[in-house]
């Protein structure tokens, strides 16, 4: 066979595995690590499992700066769970994609030097006891109904991820919100704090489910693959009729004056979302971008003679073992 | 108060869980690995739910009308009789895991003992800690190895830090009127007869580490007295933040 030959029925061979592939994607199937996959797919879930994973472990950062001060012995605990789950998340999450061929340390550098991105919310500050709440009821919220489609996601590893993450994160919901309605039946300045809360984590937010679906540009391809099953719009609406009864029910006002039911479409109108701001924070200059960034690096960087400690230690405890084996 | 000795004997224990906790509490999301990070939160959480079971037993001794959070965060800087070992500041992971270590020995012990207490509730308590407690041990214990056996780094970083809070460490078994009210009643553990035991094992593993065993005879105390280093009060004002600057509401 001539070079070219040989080159034409690669090809050939190539175009028949993305035709199988794209018929398993079409049956629903799911794909699992040791499967052949087209090259841009593996990139795409990279690049978006270790974004939802660097958004755990940067979650962590906001409410972790309550945990000396919650109010009651019941609430430190609360969150400290709380916290704990959302930093098994980001464990999980990295794992599964480990699964993809890269590791974890490569992850860590993409996060640490601005390449890979995590979810803008956490670039707002945690000021008030209130904003537990807050990220509990409407942060978690937003990425449960992000996270519910994703559960349908092509990628084994990734569904099965979302589905147990899933179960966590409804119950972190469930707990914020009733931090709220706690501060709600409390004193005129609890009230306060609750609705002061609601007012900066409204918006930001509605943002978390991204760009609006014409300037969404990898939309359509994770639609096509399953990695997406619904559009950021379709995402944002229903999170705003779900989430605007809840706070009507503990008395808080959402805090946007064109709010209002469309009977038509069944659902609420909201205002527009600044978008301005949405990229300002995207691109790295929110209240908090740089605060984060620098928490994240200076612990990996405080913790690198810990980890070279722990790799020494089971190096020497291998060769001892090797040494009695021998 | 009906039962003086009863309700400061449990505060002596809860005490130390409880700024242990608060200080475990200050790393989560700031750990050297996500490995470590969830098993320290995991520490500071097991503490802490003890921490509750001790207050409210106490809040019903006191019978005042005073709940768990009053007693775990409205009481002044001099009414905490926590060991000075356990307010000691995070410093570095050396010095998080060398007081983690330090304590978990002692508290090992001391659990073990407090299940056959005659108070049922102070029994039950320790039945259920056990099994958290002996983890904690096992954790910490084996962080002491790796550390000391790893690299040069950090073996001197864990020497330090085990030098430096050696001071601390005979206040564990030193005991107040309240201690020796409730020894002498069969509800507390004389802690003077493990006393020997804690060294021997704390001593077994810092050898196992390659570390040297402190021969300072030097030692720190007051904490049981209410007497604590300037580090405490600056916890205090996080742990006490909200109760203090919100008085009488629910949260």
């Amino acid at each position: 066979m001539s070079e070219a030959q040989i080159k034409d029925s690669r090809t050939e061979h190539s175009r028949s595995l993305e035709a199988q592939f794209e018929a398993r994607i079409a049956r629903d199937e799911k794909i699992e690590p040791k499967d052949w996959m087209p090259e841009k797919y593996r990139k795409t879930h990279i690049r978006q499992m270790s974004q939802h994973a660097h958004s755990e472990i940067v979650g962590a950062l906001p409410e972790g700066n309550w945990i000396t001060r919650a109010p009651s012995l019941r609430r430190k605990v609360a969150l400290l769970a709380k916290i704990q789950d959302e930093i098994g998340h980001g464990l999980y999450l990295y794992s599964a994609t480990e699964t993809l061929g890269i590791t974890r340390n490569e992850l860590f550098e993409q996060l640490h030097t601005g390449k890979a991105k995590y979810s803008s919310i956490f670039n707002y500050p945690a000021v008030t006891w209130a904003d537990m709440g807050a990220i509990g009821w409407l942060v978690d919220g937003a990425a449960i109904i992000n996270q519910v489609a994703l559960c349908g996601a092509s990628f084994g590893p990734y569904a099965r991820a979302m589905v147990r993450i899933c179960k966590e994160e409804s119950f972190h919901q469930r707990q914020g919100y009733e931090i709220l309605l706690t501060l709600t039946k409390g004193t005129q300045e609890q009230k306060d704090m609750a609705q002061d809360a609601l007012n900066r984590w409204w918006w930001p937010s509605l943002m978390m489910f991204g760009p609006t679906d014409d300037e969404s540009p990898n939309t359509a391809q994770s639609m096509k693959w399953k990695l997406k099953r619904k559009t950021n719009d379709e995402l944002r609406q229903q999170f705003v009729d779900q989430t605007v009864p809840q706070a009507e029910l503990i008395g808080l006002t959402i805090p946007d004056s064109d709010l209002k039911w469309n009977e038509t479409k069944k659902g609420y109108n909201f205002g527009d979302i600044n978008w301005d701001e949405f990229w300002q924070v995207v691109k790295g200059h929110g209240p908090c971008n740089k605060e984060r960034m620098k928490a994240r690096i200076s612990a990996w960087n405080k913790g690198q003679w810990v980890r070279d400690a722990a790799m020494a230690h089971a190096e020497k405890q291998q060769s001892k073992n090797l040494n009695k084996a021998v | 108060m009906k039962n003086e000795n009863l309700y400061k004997y449990i505060l002596g224990i809860a005490d130390n869980n409880l700024i242990l906790g608060q200080r475990l509490g200050e790393l989560c999301g700031h750990g050297p690995s996500l490995e470590t990070d969830i098993a320290c939160t995991n520490i500071s959480l097991d503490l802490l739910g003890q921490v509750r079971s001790y207050f409210q037993y106490a809040a019903l001794i006191a019978n005042n009308e005073s709940s768990e959070d009053d007693i775990a965060m409205l009481r002044p800087e001099r009414e905490y009789v926590n060991i000075l070992l356990v307010e000691q500041p995070n410093t570095d992971f050396a010095y998080t895991m060398a007081k983690q270590f330090l304590f978990d020995a002692y508290h090992y012990l001391f659990i073990q003992k407090l299940q056959s207490s005659k108070d049922e509730t102070l029994s039950a308590i320790a039945n259920k800690a056990i099994k958290e407690v002996s983890y904690h041990y096992r954790f910490s214990s084996d962080w002491i190895k790796r550390l000391g056996d790893g690299t040069e780094e950090s073996h001197d970083r864990i020497q330090n830090a085990i030098n430096d809070l050696w001071t601390y460490t005979n206040e564990l078994f030193s005991q107040t009127e309240a201690d020796k009210a409730m020894i002498a009643e069969g509800i507390g553990v004389d802690t003077v007869v493990f006393k020997e035991d804690y060294y021997n094992k704390v001593s077994e593993v810092l050898k196992e580490a390659t570390l040297e065993i402190p021969e300072s005879k030097y030692f720190q105390k007051g904490g049981k007295e209410g007497i604590h280093t300037e580090h405490l009060g600056h916890l205090l004002s996080e742990l006490q933040y909200m109760q203090r600057t919100y008085p009488n509401m629910k949260w």
